[in-house]
């Protein structure tokens, strides 16, 4: 176990104690009560039916494909599925919330208690108790740069769904923070779910942050809305932390509050205290009927599901005999997963970890690439490892193929070929190549004799050297061994 | 006056259909009517051009023997359902110079089958009312006249009131109404007439403005029992852009409207003898046993103990609704807008111009009952007294067939009396909101006259989805009742 995070004040070591509401926009092809698309990036308002602007006597009508993506990610994370949920009328006033509530769940949200599982980086793992998730809609997008005195209204994205995932508050670090939400996105995407773009606004985190001593009560929390990359929501833990804490050791005390990040300045500030807090007014929605789900539909969901990643890691762990830290690192993405096994198939899986984690992840990152954009596929990988494995090539050749691989997207063979680096496992050429090292380096030779074990490692690399790296580096030594010390 | 205004729904239907008159003809005389009695100011909008387009199209259906149901019937919708291209106010400022681009899913059920539009009746504001006295478009007046004092203008009742005129004056063979706590039955019995109000579920929602989503239900409102029905059967069925829409297909209406009381059993409940209620409608409600009982029905004493919690209860869960059902009129995308210095203050200037003082007064009370700290006491609670009043239905139910009740505790009053006293107002509720918090049908039919000579009408309640039987006992009543008195100002033409 790593050293739990602690931050030091004035007064001690304080604790961080977080939990997040990350908002997840669901894959789906129409909204959550109407038959609009929610295509990401069509020109304004021209995703809105009557019902997302709220005409007159317009009525929202679930959309069954969001209810079913709610329940798949309830089962991904383990949770209690309820087969009787309610959506509630959240009420308030915004100009790109057209009907003046948000139709959303409240007291009975359709996933209950669940739990997610982070990959801590010396390969331990740490449950994070979910509390619930629940459906939501949407609001559109206010823009208020585009007048001097007015807003503009786009409401695209006005009803959409969102599934809302409420953590515990079992986080303790801005780093398990960023891993809980990675994990978060990496199991809505292998449920397919969510896309869980950042940037896109299809993901976005509440973090509730609160400090205390270690082993008192909670301390009071406050809420950071509306972030939407890791980087940020780290920072932002962290400068709240501390601020927090500052208060604490200067005799003040915490007020509850909502605030926001300027990710400008890196500083949360308050956006509306407790007492401005909005009174919701929520009430069961009358125009819609209590969600009822059949559990023979839940279990067929359930049996649908793909492989998720904490049963993937194990199984790598123990049909490829990775390192939990390898492991984790493969199954973070589906397609990453698959291209491993692709890889992986009838050859060394470890070897091909290495090469994919240390070799093509080095390459794609320097790059600025993704997976899907390598110039290397999974089977020239692969090729490129079954070369080191027959001992067609050594290790150090075939960096340099998999340089010119990445470069050339040539499979490895083509290249070794061309190239002529077929490693020399010919006894005879190798046996040829170490009588000339030694016969050049006869002083040298007399010296190790003497004594001077260290100069066995100068011979192989002369004769490495000689055979421009082709020569099969084990044969080298072995030979060696018997011209030298036999 | 022409003699076709005279013809009840069916009846003009079966002279359209053997070609003895033409919707043309029949919808001319309406809009000549229309015109006429244009000083009761029951329609917000009229659609002259519209309906006489929609006649000839009728015709030629029925030419070509593809009639509809309702096919060259001249009809008057109220407000609250948004007609396609023709202006929907719900009688709010608020909603000005709306003209929505779709058709309600009722209307549509009715186009379909051939009714003609004659225009846009005036109701209270946002149906929150019981005189149609809220209306942004002015009160409507009753065709009726009291014989004590018969200068004074009375209300139709509301808030179905411009609807209700309408059929009394003769200035539409039907109209649709929407009844939330009483809305279509009250102004039925103030004007002399028909009107049903089916099970909560029966007629699809999807383009009525909403007031309170739980309890709204559209319905008929008619001459006779037949018209009530036919118009309902139309009207009525599953819709799935309505997720609280009743799925089960309903009977044919008109099969059971003929065959008596005989042997069902009718139920009086205990609780509606009321303190203070004038006598002539404890004798009209007499008279109704008594007939059924002639007919060969078998009257039960029942219990509805929790019915007085349902005027209250029904008085926290509508504007509790109704507040958050009007917040998107806000201004940003239709209808009226008042600028201001900021967004809060765009929305507090639309919504107190755009807003009557009933509406205000709703919204206010709705937005208190749901507040923090009150919603349980509240809200919640008036939710748990709803589940009771059900229950009561539902145990009665089971010795019951169907239940009868006088539909309102006065005849029609005096336009701009009770103003001043909102409790006073809403008590005119109090004998139909309990059917409307437990979903059932109900029908008011005309019984008889007040002293007065005012119409006063009698409340047939029925099981959940078991609107048959609610016809049949209205049908039955309006047989011995043999009501044929009209309005003084359709007799003198």
């Amino acid at each position: 176990m790593t050293e739990p995070y602690r931050i030091q004040g004035e007064t001690g070591a304080w604790e961080v104690v977080l939990g997040l509401e990350v908002h997840a926009q669901v894959i789906s092809k129409a909204k959550l009560f109407s038959g609009s698309s929610t295509t990401f990036g069509a020109e304004a308002n021209t995703q809105v039916s009557l019902v997302d602007a709220a005409m007159p006597g317009m009525l929202p009508v679930i959309n069954r494909e969001c209810v079913e993506q709610a329940v798949r990610t309830g089962l991904a994370l383990k949770a209690q599925i309820n087969l009787r949920s309610v959506f509630d009328r959240k009420n308030y006033f915004y100009a790109d919330l057209p009907q003046g509530y948000q139709i959303s769940q409240y007291k009975d949200p359709i996933v209950g208690e669940g739990e997610l599982l982070l990959d801590l980086p010396d390969g331990s793992t740490k449950a994070v108790g979910i509390e619930r998730l629940h459906l939501e809609q949407d609001a559109g997008k206010s823009m208020h740069d585009q007048h001097p005195q007015k807003s503009y209204i786009d409401l695209n994205r006005s009803g959409v769904a969102l599934m809302e995932i409420v953590s515990k508050p079992d986080l303790s670090s801005p780093e398990e923070a960023g891993l809980y939400v990675k994990k978060l996105r990496s199991i809505l995407r292998y449920v397919g779910t969510c896309d869980g773009n950042m940037q896109e606004g299809s993901m976005r985190a509440d973090v509730n942050v609160s400090v205390r001593k270690p082993g008192d009560p909670l301390g009071t929390r406050c809420e950071i809305k509306n972030m939407n990359s890791v980087r940020f929501i780290q920072q932002a833990i962290e400068y709240e932390a501390r601020r927090q804490i500052e208060i604490l050791e200067g005799g003040g005390q915490i007020d509850q509050e909502t605030r926001l990040f300027d990710t400008s300045r890196g500083e949360t500030r308050s956006m509306r205290s407790k007492e401005d807090a909005h009174d919701y007014r929520y009430f069961p929605d009358p125009d819609l009927l209590p969600l009822v789900l059949e559990q023979a539909r839940v279990d067929a969901l359930g049996a649908d599901l793909p492989e998720l990643p904490d049963t993937k890691k194990a199984r790598f762990i123990s049909e490829y005999g990775l390192s939990a830290y390898d492991a984790a690192i493969l199954v973070e993405e589906r397609a990453t997963a698959d291209w491993y096994e692709q890889l992986a198939k009838g050859r060394d899986a470890k070897i091909a970890a290495n090469w994919m984690i240390t070799e093509l992840f080095g390459a794609l990152n320097k790059a600025g690439k993704d997976l899907s954009e390598s110039p290397v596929s999974a089977d020239n990988l692969g090729g490129l490892v079954d070369l080191i494995g027959d001992g067609t090539i050594s290790g150090r050749i075939a960096k340099e193929v998999f340089a010119e691989m990445f470069e050339t997207g040539k499979p490895a063979g083509e290249i070794v070929e061309e190239k002529g680096l077929k490693q020399v496992s010919d006894t005879g050429a190798i046996e040829g190549i170490i009588d000339e090292v030694l016969a050049e380096n006869a002083d040298k030779v007399e010296q190790y004799k003497g004594g001077k074990d260290k100069l066995f490692g100068f011979f192989v690399g002369q004769t490495m050297k000689k055979s421009q790296g082709k020569a099969n580096p084990g044969m080298v030594n072995e030979l060696l061994r018997k011209k030298l010390d036999g | 006056m022409s003699d076709l205004l005279d013809l009840t729904l069916a009846e003009a239907r079966k002279k359209l259909a053997a070609k003895d008159i033409s919707s043309t003809e029949l919808t001319r005389a309406y809009i000549a009517r229309m015109e006429a009695t244009a000083a009761l100011n029951a329609y917000i909008t009229t659609t002259p051009d519209k309906a006489l387009q929609m006649a000839e199209q009728a015709d030629a259906r029925l030419a070509k023997g593809e009639a509809g149901a309702l096919e060259g019937i001249p009809l008057a919708i109220k407000d609250l359902f948004c007609t396609e291209g023709v202006l929907t106010t719900a009688a709010s400022h608020i909603l000005d110079g709306f003209i929505p681009p779709y058709e309600s899913t009722v209307t549509t059920n009715l186009w379909q089958a051939g009714a003609v539009l004659l225009g846009k009746t005036n109701l209270d504001e946002f149906a929150m009312g019981s005189s149609n006295g809220t209306s942004y478009y002015g009160p409507v007046e009753n065709p009726w006249r009291s014989t004590d004092e018969p200068d004074k203008k009375l209300v139709p009742g509301g808030s179905s009131g411009g609807s209700a005129a309408v059929v009394a004056a003769r200035s539409a063979l039907a109209a649709t109404g929407t009844d939330t706590g009483g809305s279509i039955r009250q102004p039925a019995s103030f004007s002399g007439i028909v009107g049903m109000k089916p099970t909560y579920g029966r007629c699809s929602r999807w383009g009525i403005v909403a007031f309170a989503s739980s309890l709204d239900q559209a319905g008929p409102m008619a001459r006779t029992v037949e018209d009530a029905a036919i118009m309902l059967q139309a009207m009525a069925g599953h819709d799935p852009k309505d997720s609280t829409s009743a799925p089960e297909p309903m009977a044919d209406l008109t099969a059971s409207l003929d065959q008596g009381v005989k042997g069902m059993r009718i139920g009086v409940p205990a609780e509606y003898r009321v303190d203070g209620m004038p006598e002539e409608i404890n004798k009209a409600w007499q008279q109704g046993i008594d007939w059924l009982k002639a007919e060969g029905a078998e009257i039960v004493d029942i219990s509805l103990p929790h019915t007085k919690y349902a005027l209250p209860t029904y008085y926290i869960i509508a504007p509790a609704e109704a507040s958050s059902n009007l917040a998107r009129y806000d201004g940003v995308r239709y209808g009226l807008r008042v600028d201001g210095g900021s967004l809060a203050e765009m929305y507090a200037n639309t919504r107190a111009e755009g807003f009557g003082e009933e509406v205000r007064r709703r919204v206010l009370i709705g937005t208190y009952v749901l507040s923090a700290g009150y919603y349980d006491a509240y809200y919640l609670k008036a939710q748990k007294v709803r589940a009771l009043l059900r229950r009561d239905f539902d145990q009665a139910f089971e010795k019951v067939d169907a239940i009868l009740t006088p539909t309102a505790p006065s005849d029609a009053f005096a336009i701009g009396e009770n103003e001043d006293d909102p409790v006073k107002m809403y008590l005119n509720d109090v004998f139909t909101v309990p059917a409307s918090l437990a979903g059932l049908p109900g029908i008011s039919v005309p019984a008889g006259l007040s002293e007065r000579g005012l119409p006063l009408g009698l409340q047939v309640l029925g099981r959940m989805f078991d609107e048959g039987s609610v016809v049949r006992v209205g049908r039955a009543l309006e047989r011995a009742a043999d009501f044929r008195a009209v309005a003084a100002m359709v007799r003198e033409g």
